[in-house]
């Protein structure tokens, strides 16, 4: 046993590391002084400093969940192919800068030679932004390293090619509250049935009235169960969000059949041409079938080919279906439009056609 | 002795593929037979596996922190540990990356022995929100592995009702686009805040995020109840000989319906001369004849950011994005620095005073309105802040000569201090 009178150590409470020790001295040396930037390739970046300095970077996917001995061998590949300084990007691809051109090609072989993919730059698909699912997160509907991979096995070729009409960034989400944030392609868990509730364990674990807080659409009130007190739920008015489930996990959310997969489309995060916009459902009810997703990477190929092929140079997928008009998005993509396409949550309104402008 | 293994048929199918597998990873880690960690990471892939076999997830939250601080640890226990005893503690760490994330192999060395020490052996790089994840800690392991991180320089990270773990794009340090110095930005303000990260006391979470330009590669808008956008407020910088080159290049036809055609608010021309013509006040910086047009085209010199506030994910109203409160801060000088600090203090303050209970600050927007979000946090109003002024004429505007008096007071402030700098 540890000897309890000895206080825990006090932390040092330095906040955010400061970068600079860290970063490639070229990097360093030219702090907000660079010039411009080409692609030699997909995946490898070159830039050029106001003072004619010059840097590659070598883009290589990874796992994101990595075990120490992947890092390790990053690390191997950084020091005797590269010169000991890699960052990553938000969708964990990781970069390794080198100083000299002729570094450029033995480090995409050592890169290539140990299986990560060289790309993600430029007109690609990157890496598809991750959450936790069931490896960590406490309220996942479905998996997302599974979901990832699976994806990824499938796209290799559009990471490590530069051959869409503009970047393409999917993400997926295990829950509805989505995580994984806007994608031209987000694939998320949608629920379809109210939760499903232990009325036994509701008083111990619940703190009632934040559980019925949380509803957006007021449809839990307490109520007394079997001479327990506990929750109920309105089955009518209920949208099936998931919301109650995380401060109240005797609600359960998900089942084996209920959880389903639903795919959006035409979210963008730059500001470039157009204003950011949010994703727009595309097809709902996909099932949530490990260990591989086929339903889903079968979707999502088909709406990627489809924009490859129609969509014209700089237009993001969302900007393509702005283009060529929802329904004709629908017809290509060979998906039904229903009912439930059409809002009808708050400010639903908005996003009706106030005009007479239609595609034919 | 070699303990058995849990079959694992579901997640050896991720296995192979061209794509790097995860389920290599924890497999190797779970034959470690030497690591502490080994037990561990073999009843992780069971549990895993039985997620895959009833679609289901099984862990539950809790309370699990290090001495001093509330917050940065994520807990998790096993509802299924008889199963699977070994993982029936598997807690996150959040630690704060280098801003930029920024790494040396030595640094990553260090971070990888601490974890096959105290933990898992399993590092995500990097969550949603931008932290180092060390996935997969005991209980009494959390302390002893933090003080090791924190030993080479290493903080806690954001969870739970707090200040959260900040990203920043990589800026200044590799492009050209850059409008501000993203790391001094992020690392001011986070550090700043310090205490609202470590002891969790907000109403519900609180993001920064940092990206250098329009571009917004860290997803600030989306994603952030406090963005920072690099801007810049005079012209672009238009290097006619290298706008040549690129139309002699991609072709004249192609730069029309590529670049000219495609800027949203019709403020470029393409000369007869092949050179660029920008009706620069029309121009809204969106980024993307800069991104196209990478070696002629440039950001101008005076630069600065955009704030927006209110950007959050689906709970409880809805996607929301963030919205303009600030059109334009300069952000170069120690004073403009302080500015912005000074500025987020406002709205942290605002925020922690003024919330509901598990209430983002753009939804409490969405319930008391902007205007009234602008006087509690001492902001003037600005056209810049909306598409376009209300549609709606249900509103008392008696007081219309007043308010038309401050937009004029404004005005000439605004001019006396053009004509001072």
């Amino acid at each position: 046993m540890a000897d309890t009178n000895v206080e825990p150590r006090r932390a040092e409470e330095t906040g955010v590391p400061d970068p600079f020790p860290y970063m490639h001295p070229v990097l360093k040396k030219n702090y907000g002084n660079w010039k411009w930037h080409d692609r030699l390739r997909p995946g490898v970046l070159h830039h050029v400093s106001h003072d004619n300095e010059e840097v590659w970077t070598v883009r290589a996917g990874t796992q994101r969940q990595m075990d120490v001995h992947t890092i390790r061998k990053l690390c191997d590949i950084a020091d005797m192919r590269a010169e000991g300084h890699v960052r990553f990007t938000t969708r964990s691809n990781i970069e390794f800068m080198v100083s000299k051109e002729d570094m450029v090609a033995p480090l995409i072989e050592a890169l290539e030679a140990e299986g990560f993919p060289i790309g993600g730059t430029g007109n690609s698909v990157s890496m598809i932004s991750h959450t936790q699912g069931w490896l960590h997160c406490d309220i996942p509907g479905t998996d997302a390293s599974g979901v990832v991979k699976s994806l990824m096995d499938d796209l290799h070729q559009e990471f490590v090619t530069e051959e869409m009409p503009n970047r393409v960034r999917i993400t997926t989400s295990c829950c509805q509250i989505n995580c994984g944030g806007q994608g031209d392609i987000a694939v998320n868990v949608q629920y379809t049935k109210p939760p499903v509730i232990d009325h036994d364990a509701v008083a111990n674990v619940c703190e009632r009235p934040a559980v019925v807080a949380r509803c957006p659409v007021a449809a839990i009130r307490p109520a007394l169960v079997n001479g327990k007190p506990s929750l109920e739920v309105d089955e009518q008015k209920c949208i099936c969000c998931g919301a109650c489930y995380a401060p109240c996990p005797p609600m359960q959310i998900n089942s084996e059949e209920s959880t389903k997969i639903a795919i959006w489309v035409g979210g963008k995060h730059s500001n470039a041409r157009s204003k950011p916009t949010f994703h727009k459902l595309a097809i709902a009810g996909l099932p949530n079938n490990p260990p591989h997703w086929p339903e889903v990477g079968e979707v999502v190929k088909k709406i990627l080919y489809v924009y490859k092929d129609h969509g014209r140079d700089w237009e993001r997928l969302g900007e393509w279906i702005e283009r060529i008009g929802w329904p004709r998005f629908f017809e290509l993509a060979d998906i039904p439009f229903t009912r439930f396409h059409i809002d009808d949550f708050r400010g639903a309104r908005e996003s009706l056609n106030a005009s007479a402008h239609i595609h034919f | 002795m070699t303990k058995k293994k849990h079959a694992t048929p579901l997640l050896d199918e991720l296995q192979g593929g061209k794509w790097p597998s995860f389920v290599d990873g924890l497999k190797r880690l779970a034959d470690d037979e030497d690591k502490q960690y080994s037990g561990m990471m073999n009843d992780l892939l069971g549990q895993l596996e039985h997620s895959y076999e009833t679609k289901l997830g099984y862990w539950k939250g809790g309370t699990v922190s290090v001495f001093g601080y509330g917050g940065g640890v994520v807990p998790r226990f096993s509802q299924v540990a008889e199963d699977y005893p070994e993982s029936s503690e598997f807690h996150t760490l959040r630690i704060q990356p280098p801003a930029g994330l920024h790494y040396n192999t030595d640094l990553l060395r260090k971070i990888c022995d601490i974890w096959e020490e105290h933990g898992s052996g399993l590092i995500a790089l990097h969550g949603q929100s931008g932290d180092i994840m060390f996935q997969g800690c005991s209980t009494e392991k959390v302390q002893p592995a933090f003080d090791d991180l924190n030993e080479i320089g290493l903080d806690m990270g954001g969870a739970g009702p707090a200040l959260r773990t900040s990203m920043s794009c990589v800026g200044h340090a590799r492009c050209e686009q850059s409008c501000y110095d993203e790391i001094r930005a992020h690392r001011t303000i986070i550090n700043a805040f310090l205490d609202e990260m470590h002891r969790p006391a907000l109403p519900y979470k609180f993001k920064f995020k940092f990206s250098g330009c329009a571009n917004d590669c860290v997803n600030a808008i989306h994603r952030a109840d406090f963005a920072v956008i690099g801007t810049w407020r005079d012209d672009m910088k238009v290097d006619q000989d290298e706008v040549k080159k690129y139309v002699d290049q991609a072709g004249r036809k192609y730069t029309i319906d590529n670049v000219i055609a495609r800027c949203p608010t019709n403020a470029l021309s393409l000369n007869d001369d092949d050179t660029l013509e920008v009706d620069n006040p029309s121009c809204v910086r969106c980024m993307h004849c800069l991104n196209v047009m990478n070696k002629a085209l440039s950001p101008g010199d005076d630069k600065g950011v955009t704030l927006l506030i209110g950007g959050k994910r689906s709970l409880k109203i809805g996607d929301q994005m963030g919205t303009v409160v600030v059109p334009f801060l300069k952000l170069e000088s120690d004073e403009d620095f302080e500015k912005l600090e000074e500025m987020s203090e406002n709205v942290i303050d605002f925020f922690a005073e003024n919330a509901l209970e598990h209430e983002r600050i753009g939804e409490t927007i969405d319930r008391i309105g902007l205007t009234n979000f602008l006087d509690g946090i001492g902001v003037e109003i600005d056209p810049n802040m909306v598409n376009h002024p209300r549609t709606n004429s249900y509103v008392d505007t008696s007081k219309w000569d007043q308010e038309a008096e401050k937009w004029f007071e404004r005005q000439d402030e605004d001019s006396s201090q053009t004509a001072a700098e």
